[in-house]
């Protein structure tokens, strides 16, 4: 039978999707034991004992100066900033793309310059940005939206272009305005591409995240991976970059959950 | 009564003729049946009459007034596919027809309430009552034209244009999209141009049956010249040709046959 007429039953596909993650784990495993073994104070592959203790530690353990526990608050302070970020780029990406997309004198005048806007690299952008703003969370949170808005804009106004012409056509016979057609014809449809968007442009928001945080901060994510990377604790930053990682799955996966809750029209069109 | 008037039309894209010298004069009421060959211009005639393009030359008048440039709620239209919302359940679809005229594109509060309750009505008439609250895409294709006729009707237009309305159903789907088209016209007069490459289907339907055709060939270069309307047949009493249009350079063409 050829290869690509086989599929994997039910527990081989299970045992398939684990397979690059037990192997990963076991190579890793095998390294650190091997630089243990050669020297027990090595810091650069703990052990997974070590990194479970410090993952416990730093997940309860209040900070002798602050009193708060600063995982915590580093998730929290990036979140917030992650959110805020992405958020704005959303609604200008959202009102722009349509706008873009529907209307063809804004088209003529936007759509080259948020073509040259969109080449232009966000991260030579943030020196100008802790300049103007201040080092504060205003200039993270611009890097976030400056970052990922251009691919936002120019993906839905791709997406409204592709709205079938009959469906608009349609509205202005039943009576509908420009401004009708944008939001009870559009707007809905666009909706369920702007998530698909969102969660494509995560993983740059999360770069330019912890970019800025690396850069100037005294909290989140980032600050504190580029802190402990002076004390080689390879336990914390293993630690926070799995945590990362979680947190970016999991808003991700979300995402796709509430892209088909909210929109189930949307998968049935396939 | 004259309603719709139409005099000496071209449309070219580019240098490309599609159309030429189209003229025609359709009276209220009537119900007009377009074929020709594929690529010949029929969709194209159908977009100037809903006013989405201007003709390159000549005019279209509906009750003596030229058209303004843009369609509105006088010509409805239904196109052989995409012609609902699909992000609308089957009974928004037929409220968005009243909503969509607002200043948001719905309606809210009482207004919403009475909208869906005359939309259930229709939904009741047609036979859809049972989808109600499905999305169009679980829909059958005869059961979503149904829902596009229903919805363009929900505006009443004066005129309705039909772009192949039937030509992705089975033929028994057909027949019931038949009665079911002649049922609703019995109710609401109104003037209909439908385009279809079924020719029993635009005999047993129009009143009358418009062709189509190019009368002027060249063989080495076949987009040099566009079509024109080359017959005109009374279809009320089964198809008796009435009036041949007249070749305007004299010759016959051989591709002048409606069953072409
Ligand atoms: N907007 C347009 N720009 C350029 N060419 C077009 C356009 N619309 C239609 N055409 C061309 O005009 C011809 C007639 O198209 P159409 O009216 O859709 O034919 P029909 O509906 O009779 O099959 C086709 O050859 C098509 O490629
Ligand atoms: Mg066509």
């Amino acid at each position: 039978m050829r290869l690509i007429n086989r599929y994997p039953g039910p527990v081989g596909r299970v045992a398939l999707a684990a397979l690059p993650f037990v192997l990963v784990g076991l190579v890793y495993a095998q390294a650190s034991a091997a630089r243990l073994a050669e020297n027990p104070q090595d810091r650069i592959l703990p052990s997974f004992a070590t990194l479970g203790g410090t993952a416990w530690r730093l997940l309860t353990e209040e900070d002798r100066r602050s009193g708060e526990i600063l995982f915590w608050g580093d998730t929290l302070s990036s979140l917030s900033l992650l959110a805020a970020g992405v958020g704005i780029a959303a609604l200008l990406g959202l009102v722009l793309g349509v706008a873009i997309g529907l209307i063809p004198l804004i088209r003529s005048s936007l759509q080259g310059f948020v073509a040259v806007v969109s080449m232009i690299p966000p991260l030579a952008v943030l020196p100008i940005l802790f300049i103007t703003l201040g080092v504060g969370d205003t200039a993270k949170i611009a890097l976030i939206a400056i970052g990922i808005t251009p691919f936002l804009i120019r993906d839905l106004t791709a997406r409204t272009l592709e709205l079938p012409q009959e469906q608009v056509v349609k509205a202005q016979t039943l009576g509908a305005s420009t401004l009708g057609i944008a939001l009870s014809v559009a707007l809905p449809q666009i909706l369920p591409r702007l998530i698909s968007a969102i969660r494509l442009s995560l993983g740059p928001a999360w770069l330019f995240l912890i970019a800025a945080e690396a850069v100037a901060s005294d909290s989140g994510l980032g600050y504190r991976v580029f802190l402990v990377r002076r004390f080689l604790a390879m336990d914390v930053i293993l630690t926070y970059v799995a945590w990362i990682t979680l947190l970016a799955f999991l808003i991700d996966w979300g995402l796709a959950r509430l892209s088909r809750w909210l929109f189930p029209w949307a998968e049935a069109r396939g | 009564m004259t309603l719709v008037q139409v005099d000496g039309i071209f449309q070219s894209y580019g240098p490309r003729p599609i159309l030429e010298r189209v003229s025609l004069s359709v009276g209220e009421g009537e119900f007009i049946s377009i074929v020709g060959a594929s690529g010949c211009g029929k969709s194209t005639f159908l977009r100037l009459l809903l006013d989405q393009e201007r003709p390159t030359r000549g005019q279209i008048t509906v009750d003596g007034q030229p058209l303004k440039g843009e369609p509105d709620r006088t010509r409805g239209i239904v196109f052989q596919r995409y012609s609902v919302f699909p992000h609308l359940t089957v009974r928004d679809n037929i409220v968005a027809a009243e909503g969509l005229s607002r200043p948001l594109g719905r309606l809210f509060g009482p207004a919403r309430r009475a909208a869906r309750a005359r939309a259930d009505a229709t939904l009741d008439r047609i036979g859809l009552a049972h989808v109600a609250h499905q999305y169009p895409a679980a829909l059958s294709g005869g059961m979503q034209q149904r829902l596009a006729i229903a919805q363009a009707l929900a505006a009443k237009p004066r005129i309705l244009l039909l772009d192949e309305p039937f030509g992705a159903l089975d033929p028994g789907t057909r027949e019931q999209m038949h009665a079911f088209l002649t049922d609703l016209r019995q109710e609401t007069p109104m003037t209909v141009f439908m385009v279809t490459h079924d020719l029993r289907e635009a005999f047993k339907l129009g009143d009358r049956v418009i062709v189509f055709d190019k009368t002027r060939w060249d063989p080495h270069d076949p987009a040099a010249y566009g079509a024109t309307i080359t017959y005109d047949f009374d279809a009320r009493n089964g198809g008796i040709p009435y009036q041949l249009k007249e070749d305007q350079d004299g010759s016959s063409h051989p591709a002048a046959q409606p069953a072409a």
